[in-house]
């Protein structure tokens, strides 16, 4: 059996294809030499050229250049924020972290590592059933044990339902404690804007918006200082070292102008998409509902949960038929684990797993929603008999 | 089976499974090659290169499936395998029986959990790399031993029913295990020289004993002779196995001088009770609950046959019956060292006829 390269894809949220902008901004580079670290002259050209794409990055993120801190990937962002805001809150007695139960493992882990190994005590505020933080419980807490927060870490829009939060209100609740937001589903896509939603921190990486994979950013306001979690050259502001990646960074500033210029163009066509996708599947799957879905939500997220179905089988089945999709987080051996977003918004474990999310991107099309709608009822039915799962609504 | 099937490959990383695999591709069928995650924390159970529930192997049985040229999937059944064959293996133990969880694994998880499943998706049948025969006998599927005496592996499948045989493709069955290696290696399968799986998978360093202990705690009791003269103690009566005649340290000798066995565990009184070869031996074995792999036999009928008693043991001359609840083999000549978990396997020259969990022995 072949294996499918012509697929269907609806997993844009996972990765998503390079843009030709940054394509070529990226092959261009591979043919130059040069360290932008280097003082010659050679070595300069190249560091105009990523001071230009640092500056091009800062634009489309609200920020100041200078606090834009180059990464290998999202996930080391997330690290670096967050043990970097912890010590440096622990260095004047704070160790409190809030945090969202429904943030991305980068930064889930991270903190609790810290809570492990660095005497961290985690207080985690609720989401409601349609995905939406807890502010009241926001404000208690920090009303509470405000003087002893190190930071507060919040994702903006989550990736497995793609519900987006009030960043700028936990900014206004959090008064003068440091905000961090993992950004990294929402930049390019949705508004972000640094700046104007207050952030001391957010996290950005290329691969979500159509630049290469293996570059990333921290946004971190200038005259924070933190700790590095990577020693070394000291390349990035002495918080982040490693040789630039000029080659990645100059294409995920393509690929950054890019989203901004095509945002509302493309928001417009893919919401018309994912409604199409809601309703032709919620039609061919009558008991099977969307979780988490409000307005507020990234344009090409869904998740849906087919009750009784069993998401292992769904995934197999789909991608027989051609179409790729994603059942949430894997561990390193590729086992499923029982998604935490969907049981912070409410759902049993068994729920979680028959849950599928769809994410969409620039490349779908109509045609694409109604295949998926013409397999979907009748993967559904193998997937439930295969599950054995009892189901209870 | 013949004709082009859609069927689930079993690949757990090694090189038999991945071999199985590709013969059944070149045998026509539409394969799709599955690794099973039997523990939730897969690097809890075993790392190195000999287990089936690791990080590597998974690694590795996704790169056979690539060379192969499959889609290839990982399917959790660590839930099914703790309450199947890992809780199953501690409470067999702390009754003082000796289970075997290789055999477990094959009736709860592999030819159950994944041939249920497997169907349910639409698939017919469920290969793997395991070491028998199935002959198709008046349109009965059967199943028998495998060319390779070293790795017939007939007796941990012989808890498989006839609907389960039936599902099942075991393509490596006329083999030996020296071809199988260089087979692989002509396909390019670079597990073509991983070691063996050997003990039990979930116990990562190899010490039974040591693991059983960690679980069950090791409370000190009497070991004693047939009059229930206390001769010695031990750290945990379930680690010992019946049979066993090393690690008992005792210091009493017997009058003749001769070594002393494993005679039984008695679980309620953390006794171990021990003697002389002499009394280990088994003239008759009692099993249940049965399972026939092919045709079941005529009730009270005496047969003659071959029983075995060990993964890897002798083929031993038996009549048997089955009285409508148990299995019974009437040996012909004693043997030695019987454990009450293990699995009673008949035979019918090399055709298995069923099994049976040893529950009595006389
Ligand atoms: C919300 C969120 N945060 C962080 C990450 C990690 O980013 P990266 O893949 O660049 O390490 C991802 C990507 O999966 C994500 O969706």
């Amino acid at each position: 059996m072949a294996v499918h390269s012509s697929q269907i894809y609806f997993d844009h949220a996972a990765t998503t294809p390079m843009v030709q902008p940054a394509i070529d901004a990226l092959t261009a580079q591979l043919l130059k030499t040069g360290n932008a670290s280097s003082l010659h002259s050679t070595g300069r050209s190249i560091r105009k050229e990523l001071e230009e794409a640092r500056e091009s990055i800062a634009k489309a993120a609200g920020c100041s250049a200078i606090d834009v801190i180059f990464t290998g990937t999202g996930t080391e962002a997330d690290n670096l924020a967050i043990k970097g805001l912890y010590w440096l809150g622990a260095k004047a007695g704070k160790n409190i972290i809030i945090t969202s139960t429904f943030e991305h493992h980068a930064v889930m882990d991270p903190i609790k590592w810290l809570q492990e190994h660095e005497g961290a005590t985690v207080i985690e505020i609720p989401v409601s059933k349609t995905g939406s933080l807890d502010l009241t419980a926001l404000q208690a807490a920090v009303t509470q044990h405000g003087a002893k927060v190190a930071f507060i870490s919040i994702i903006h829009a989550n990736n497995e339902i793609g519900t987006v939060q009030p960043i700028d209100q936990v900014v206004k609740i959090a008064g003068g404690i440091p905000v961090h937001s993992d950004a990294v589903q929402s930049f390019g896509k949705i508004d972000f804007n640094f700046n104007q939603l207050g952030l001391t921190a957010a996290t950005i990486s290329a691969h979500k918006v159509g630049g290469p994979l293996g570059v990333a950013a921290l946004i971190l306001k200038k005259g924070v200082n933190i700790e590095p979690v990577l020693h070394g050259g000291g390349q990035e502001r002495d918080i982040r070292s490693g040789t630039f990646n000029a080659p990645g960074i100059i294409a995920f500033a393509s690929a950054a102008s890019n989203a901004m210029i095509h945002m509302q163009a493309r928001d417009a066509k893919i919401r018309k998409l994912k409604s199409l996708l809601i309703t032709k599947v919620l039609a061919a799957v009558p008991d099977a509902w969307v979780n988490g879905q409000s307005e507020n939500s990234l344009p090409g997220v869904v998740n849906i949960t087919f009750p009784g179905s069993d998401n292992e089988g769904l995934l197999l089945l789909l991608d027989m038929a051609g179409i790729a999709c994603s059942t949430g987080s894997a561990c390193s051996a590729g086992v499923h684990r029982p998604s935490h977003v969907l049981m912070a918004i409410g759902l049993t474990e068994d729920e979680t797993t028959s849950s599928l999310r769809f994410s969409l991107g620039e490349s779908n099309t109509e045609e694409e929603i109604d295949k998926l709608a013409a397999v979907i009822a009748s993967v559904v039915e193998k997937s439930k008999s295969a599950a054995n799962k009892k189901v209870s609504k | 089976m013949s004709g082009k099937l859609k069927v689930i490959a079993a690949m757990s990383g090694g090189v038999d499974s991945a071999v199985a695999a590709a013969r059944a591709v070149e045998a026509g069928h539409e394969v799709i090659g599955v690794h099973l995650a039997l523990s939730s924390n897969p690097q809890k159970y075993r790392s190195g290169a000999r287990g089936c529930c690791t990080v590597e192997d998974s690694h590795d049985a996704r790169r056979a499936a690539d060379v192969i040229g499959i889609p290839f999937y990982i399917w959790d059944m660590a839930e099914q395998f703790h309450a199947g064959v890992v809780e199953n293996f501690l409470s067999e133990y702390q009754s003082g029986r000796t289970p075997n969880p290789c055999l477990r694994c094959n009736e709860k998880i592999k030819f159950e959990a994944v041939l249920v499943r497997a169907k349910a998706l639409g698939f017919d049948a469920v290969v793997t790399g395991h070491y028998a025969i199935t002959k198709e006998v008046n349109g009965v599927k059967t199943l028998n031993r495998a060319v390779d005496p070293e790795k017939d592996q007939s007796y941990v499948l012989a808890v498989l029913t006839a609907d389960q045989i039936s599902g099942a493709i075991f393509p490596l069955g006329d083999t030996v295990k020296d071809d199988v290696r260089k087979e692989a290696q002509a396909r390019g399968l670079f597990v073509a020289n991983k070691p063996d799986s050997h003990d039990i998978c979930f116990v990562p360093s190899g010490d039974n004993a040591g693991w059983l202990r960690e679980r069950l705690g090791s409370e000190v009791g009497p070991i004693v002779d047939q009059n229930g003269k206390e001769l010695g103690q031990h750290n945990g009566a379930y680690t010992f196995t019946i049979g066993q005649r090393r690690g008992l340290n005792l210091t009493v000798p017997t009058p003749k001088g001769e070594p002393r066995y494993v005679l039984s565990i008695e679980p309620k009184t953390n006794t171990v009770v021990v003697g002389t070869h002499e009394a280990l031996a088994v003239n008759k074995i009692v099993g249940q609950p049965p399972i026939w792999c092919g045709p079941a036999p005529e009730l009270n009928k005496v047969y003659k046959g071959f029983a075995q008693v060990r993964a890897h043991g002798e083929p031993l001359p038996t009549k048997y019956q089955f009285d409508g609840t148990h299995l019974i083999a009437d040996l012909d000549q004693p043997v030695f060292g019987l454990a009450t978990g293990q699995a009673l396997v008949i035979y019918e020259d090399d055709r298995v006829v069923g099994s049976a969990t040893i529950s009595e022995t006389f």
